[in-house]
């Protein structure tokens, strides 16, 4: 008996990013305001973070909110409605609900319904993710246009008084629509994860954790919850990170990625105009910078002084900034590099939209 | 295989390239942080250049036992004995 062949949806060749938008929260917190929840200066904080102000969202502003900001001007500058998505893909860990998505509203908000959405959990490489995922799925022709946006709001879960990594921190939304292109526009994906180093970026307690300490009942970690009692801790799960081991392997192991990037798309550190690393800290871009000897031509996005680090936000965010500052980039090629919790890391070389 | 004195002026050499402090500087009995004052970043990026240069591995959880100049010569050494 003969099997029934099927039909396969039919491949697109080539991808490229088609427009980008971003939001920027309203509040801006200086480094003299971080000052007075830990014992600091903005030289110091300058020195060794290169941030100078970080945007907050206000308490009314949510996860979708931004994200709906962000997204509504990245349809208009690509020039798509949203009917036309075939997929809306939102790389963020800081929407307050495990279920349902975020994507899945902001979808509707935008009037995409009843296209495919969800969520992905990948940190400061959400962003990188959502573009290999969406990059996959025009090329696979599951879809036609795909909307992936990087969005948080950190600062519902950042502790003041932590000096590891909450004054680092910014809320913010960047996103970009993918579609089909005449010639290539996205390079391979080069992404991946470490799950071994799962403890130098996290949350301070999981919500079970939180569940069982308001219920009084076993705890699971009995010296956490000494911490809590002595108001050392807040039992609001709040994030914190091993800075030296996360920064030894942003630099050296990162370096490699990028550079993996740029072999698997076929071109060389010259051949760019644009460098959009994750704003996570100056010292690793710049450490960065060095080890891929990125000529002096290359524009290296620095949106980290402004705007702080903001995940899964901040490629895109930092993309739209240079695109905005200097327009005669659309078109030019950057190599773009997230890498956070989990451990989690994806790179791509892109035409810039 | 190198010396204590080759390590401590090749160590020294780093220290100079990430802070400027002169190498002289670098003794063995000085504290990275106390004297020296360099903080965990900057000591991360010696760290992996002490790696390159000598030829040894100095994992994330030995940086931290690494207080004087001393502690990393004698590691660097042993690591490559």
């Amino acid at each position: 008996m003969s099997i029934t062949a099927i039909k396969q949806a039919p491949l697109r060749e080539h991808t490229r990013l088609l427009g980008v938008g971003a939001y920027r929260p309203e509040i801006i917190v200086t480094n003299d305001d971080v000052c007075q929840w830990i014992d600091s200066s903005d030289e110091w904080i300058r020195q060794r973070t290169g941030i100078v102000t970080r945007h907050r969202a206000p308490r009314d502003v949510s996860v979708i909110d931004m994200a709906e900001a962000a997204s509504r001007e990245a349809l208009a500058a690509a020039g798509i409605d949203a009917s036309q998505l075939g997929a809306v893909l939102v790389s963020t860990v800081t929407h307050p609900y495990a279920t349902p998505s975020a994507a899945a509203q902001l979808t509707d908000r935008l009037g995409a319904t009843p296209a495919p959405a969800f969520d992905i959990s990948a940190a400061c490489a959400g962003y990188c993710y959502g573009i290999a995922q969406g990059d996959a799925l025009v090329h696979a022709g599951t879809a036609e246009y795909v909307l992936v946006v990087g969005v948080e709001k950190l600062s519902d879960f950042i502790d003041n008084s932590d000096r590891t990594i909450s004054f680092l921190l910014g809320d913010g939304a960047g996103a970009v629509v993918i579609g089909p292109g005449d010639t290539p526009g996205i390079g391979p994906s080069v992404w991946g994860s470490d799950g071994s180093k799962h403890e130098s970026i996290r949350m301070t307690r999981s919500l079970t954790d939180v569940r069982d300490y308001a219920l009084g009942a076993v705890a699971t970690d009995t010296e956490r919850d000494e911490d809590i009692d002595a108001g050392r801790e807040s039992l609001w799960p709040t994030m914190r990170q091993d800075g030296p081991t996360v920064f030894r392997w942003a630099v050296w192991e990162m370096a490699k990625v990028a550079q993996r990037a740029l072999d698997e798309a076929g071109v060389t550190a010259d051949d760019l105009a644009v460098f959009l690393p994750h704003q996570a800290n100056i010292r690793i871009i710049d450490e960065m910078v060095k080890q891929l000897k990125l000529p002096e031509h290359v524009h290296v996005a620095r949106d980290i002084v402004d705007a702080g680090n903001t995940s899964a936000a901040s490629i895109p965010l930092a993309m739209h900034r240079t695109l905005k500052e200097q327009p005669e980039l659309s078109g030019k090629l950057a190599l773009q590099i997230g890498f956070g919790a989990g451990l989690v890391f994806g790179a791509q070389v892109v035409i810039l939209p | 295989m190198a010396s204590n004195e080759e390590i401590l002026s090749g160590l020294a050499e780093i220290v100079n390239e990430e802070t400027g402090l002169a190498p002289e500087s670098v003794e063995m009995d000085k504290s990275f942080t106390d004297d020296l004052d360099i903080d965990s970043i900057s000591m991360m990026t010696i760290v992996v250049n002490a790696e390159e240069k000598f030829g040894v591995r100095i994992p994330d959880e030995e940086v931290k036992n690494l207080k004087t100049v001393g502690d990393a010569v004698n590691f660097i050494s042993g690591a490559q004995a």
